[in-house]
């Protein structure tokens, strides 16, 4: 099992493990952000490139350092590898110039957005970006469409993280939607406007960062912070039936796939529970959501938790803390 | 020093056609690495010739080849990269266009040294017309037992097949060739791991510029230890130039590593010289991604030696004061140029030509297109200069692909030297010729 640093915190991770998922074990500020990976869909991530960290010493055998910062999330750990995030000053700058070229496009309409407070973007400028934007030129839009009868796409939003795809191409049985184009004229459609008619087609919505994909039986009805997530659970022949409902009083105002705390998806769920169940009695409630990330849904009583593992010292130090257990997040 | 070994049959009349390929030697390097030689020995030979890539990089080709992995039971590939898209660089359709026979029989020695049974020669689809001229000299080959099951009655088989693209620079990077190969959209992949892992289809699969593969034929015909006496230290043999711009004879020309880039530019060999007498001003000298240098630097290096034509020589001083012999485009602009124009028209290629996969080369490339177009008319700041440094330098390395540093390294180049050409552009803007156009523009989008 090979052993890494990051930032000073040491890790024995399994063979196989990336830099990214070796951070989230260890946990807390020194987790890089990512745009565009997502931990339940294979071959995800290297794109938006916001999760780059700084590789100072190779590993054991190799010690070289790395020539270039490299995605987090598709490079793999070797055995005495020694990483840099927030503590190389190179990075945290290089991650603001990412997070700039991300927003250059973007509408920053966020008071409009059906997205605004659940919104990856958001989270991500007012964490690593600048405060300001040095972009001077029109942005790039689009018109919005209807890609079946209860998504709807608005490319504007758009930062071709390829989540969405990866959903289509791994959960869905037929894939109807790509990318068309290339560059910064680069579109997720469906091939002239096919209807994506799926039973599992409605997570595209979830897995998307930004407000470019939303569920039409919600759009615009409340912003999220004014619904209440609750977990609930149904009998559903199609999926697990486990979701969030988002409860505007006694009402049912939306139904999602269930997150983890870094707002990914856990278990798929199907186009029935998500749109078609919006009665109390379809659901068995279980309570509140418990909500362990940075976001206005989990109203400001949410802090960064500190690394369950102390900086490492020596390696005397190394060995005595290299548990791999969790339990301290 | 002229030396001709790719092209030594160039001026012969038909040469196109097999017959007088096949007379002036051709397939001699094929029947020698099939009859007498083994698989291993010609990866050998290749090895002792020091042949380096002729595509860009410049990769050692003997150990590339010997990178290629051999699990038992799964196919090999070689493919050949034909899809030459970089501004300036015209050499593949030169050589594919006049001695087609040259790139199959490279193709045939070079997959037999590979052990690979299929092979594919990807081409750029403007490039359409020469993928017809490679098909018939396939269908020769084909004919006349070159290719097919049992060649020279060996027992080796080998297909080789022709593959269009549809025009996209990007498909020129190696793992996006493989995905368009595929059949799939044209998207460079995330490395590792390599091709020579898990490239085509899976497979373990060289992928070789043309040129690079014709080089095969005479380092089997002659031996690599007598092809590594040609050129200079480690850029052994010869390299196509594709020499354009401000230059009495623009063309292609195949030069011994090593030759002074002045005697290149000025000699009547080459280049002939600067056109109507003009002064030389700068130079790109290996295709549109490598940095620019002015005349001092391209002559002489920052030591006052001559520069050469060599990977070495054109490298020295780093990016500093140095360049790349990258793929062999030689760009010569005169003293009239405008840096500032020809920036913004390279610019303007990267950010047609990326792919959109990463954030920074997707919206990158844009942006600087954009501040180098109201610099250009005359619109810019002096603050824009600072910018596109930054932004350049937030694109450079950070990518999936080397599209992004190919669109930072010339903006970076350019503001290295030519700073005080900016700051006039933005200065004086009534001293730029076309200064009306961004008003003219933008009043017809509103009438
Ligand atoms: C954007 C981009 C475009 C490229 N285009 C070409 C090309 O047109 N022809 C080529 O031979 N190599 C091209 N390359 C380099 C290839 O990726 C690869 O390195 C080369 O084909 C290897 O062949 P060699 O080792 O024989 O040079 C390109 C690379 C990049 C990043
Ligand atoms: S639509 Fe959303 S999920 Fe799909 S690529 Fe764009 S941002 Fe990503
Ligand atoms: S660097 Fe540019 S061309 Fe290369 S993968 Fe990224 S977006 Fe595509
Ligand atoms: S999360 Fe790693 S590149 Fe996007």
């Amino acid at each position: 099992m090979p052993k890494v640093t990051i930032d000073g915190h040491q890790i024995e991770v399994p063979d196989g493990t990336t830099i990214l998922q070796a951070a989230r074990m260890i946990g807390g500020p020194i987790v890089p952000p990512a745009m565009c990976y997502y931990s339940t869909l294979k071959t995800s991530g290297g794109y938006c490139r916001t999760c780059i960290v700084k590789v100072s010493k190779g590993s054991e055998k190799d010690p070289r350092p790395m020539p270039k910062p490299v995605a987090s999330c598709r490079t793999t750990v070797m055995d005495g590898m020694e990483v840099q995030n927030i503590t190389s000053p190179e990075v945290v700058e290089a991650r603001k110039g990412v997070v700039e070229f991300l927003l250059l496009n973007h509408p920053l309409d966020c008071p409009i957005c059906d997205q605004a407070g659940e919104c990856h973007l958001q989270d991500l400028a007012y964490e690593h970006g600048m405060a300001k934007t040095r972009y001077e030129f029109e942005r790039r839009t689009f018109e919005k469409i209807d890609i079946g009868g209860k998504i709807k796409l608005h490319m504007t939003r758009c930062i071709l993280c390829y989540r969405c795809v990866k959903v289509a191409d791994q959960v869905t049985n037929s894939r109807v939607h790509g990318v068309m184009n290339r560059g910064d004229v680069a579109e997720i459609s469906t091939y002239i406007e096919n209807v994506i008619e799926n039973d599992f087609s409605g997570n595209v919505i979830d897995v998307c960062p930004v407000g470019a994909l939303t569920d039409k039986t919600f759009r615009f009805q409340s912003r999220i912070w004014n619904v209440n997530p609750m977990d609930a659970h149904r009998d559903c022949p199609k999926c697990a039936g486990k979701v969030t409902l988002w409860m505007k009083g006694d009402v049912v105002a939306r139904v999602s796939a269930r997150k983890d705390k870094y707002a990914e998806v856990i278990d798929w769920i199907c186009n029935e529970c998500r749109f078609e169940k919006k009665e109390l009695q379809d659901w068995v409630i279980e309570g509140p959501t418990n909500i362990e990330r940075h976001s206005v849904i989990s109203q400001n009583h949410y802090t960064l938790k500190e690394p369950s593992h102390k900086p490492v010292l020596n390696a005397v130090d190394a060995v005595d803390s290299s548990s791999t257990s969790n339990s301290g997040n | 020093m002229g030396k001709n070994l790719l092209l030594e049959h160039d001026h012969v009349p038909g040469i196109q056609s097999y017959e007088v390929y096949r007379k002036h030697g051709g397939y001699a390097a094929v029947e020698k690495a099939l009859k007498q030689l083994s698989p291993e020995a010609v990866v050998e030979e290749v090895k002792k010739s020091g042949l380096r890539g002729r595509g860009g990089a410049g990769f050692p080709t003997g150990m590339k080849w010997s990178f290629l992995a051999k699990p038992e039971g799964v196919a090999r590939y070689l493919v050949c990269n034909a899809d030459e898209s970089e501004p300036g660089t015209f050499k593949d359709r030169y050589l594919m266009e006049r001695i087609p026979h040259l790139l199959v029989e490279g193709m045939i020695a070079s997959s037999f040294a590979l052990g690979a049974k299929s092979a594919y020669i990807y081409i750029r689809g403007e490039y359409f017309y020469v993928s017809r001229i490679l098909e018939n000299a396939i269908d020769e080959a084909y004919a006349n037992g070159w290719l097919g099951k049992n060649i020279l009655g060996t027992g080796y088989d080998l297909d080789l097949y022709v593959q269009v693209g549809a025009g996209a620079y990007i498909c020129g990077e190696e793992t996006a060739l493989l995905e368009s190969l595929e059949g799939k959209r044209g998207n460079p992949r995330i490395k590792p791991p390599f091709p020579a892992i898990a490239g085509l289809y899976g497979c373990p699969t060289v992928v070789n510029n043309v040129e690079t593969i014709a080089a095969v034929v005479p380092i089997v015909n002659m031996g690599g230890d007598e092809y590594a006496k040609i050129g200079i230290g480690k850029s052994t043999g010869t390299k196509l130039i594709s020499a354009s711009g401000h230059i009495n004879k623009p063309g292609v020309y195949e030069i011994e590593l090593g030759v002074p880039v002045e005697e290149f530019i000025y000699s009547d060999e080459y280049c002939g010289g600067i056109k109507n007498g003009k002064q030389l001003k700068a130079v790109v000298a290996g295709g549109s991604s490598v940095p620019i240098l002015p005349a001092h630097l391209i002559l002489k290096t920052a030591n006052g030696e001559p520069r050469l034509m060599s990977y070495e020589s054109l490298a020295d001083g780093g990016f500093a004061t140095g360049t790349m012999l990258g793929s062999g485009g030689f760009i010569v602009m005169d003293e009239d140029t405008s840096i500032v124009k020809n920036l913004w028209n390279f610019s303007r290629f990267y950010h047609h030509e990326s792919c959109g996969q990463c954030s920074p080369c997707r919206e990158g490339t844009g942006w600087m297109e954009k501040i180098l177009h109201r610099i250009l008319h005359g619109h810019g700041k002096l603050s824009d200069i600072d910018l596109l440094w930054d932004i350049q330098g937030k694109i450079e390395g950070k990518t999936i692909c080397p599209l992004g540093d190919a669109a930072a390294w010339p903006v970076a180049a350019a503001i290295r030297h030519f700073r005080s050409e900016f700051e006039e552009y933005v200065k004086h803007p009534e001293k730029i010729k076309d200064v009306q156009h961004y008003y003219r523009l933008n009043s017809l989008s509103e009438a």
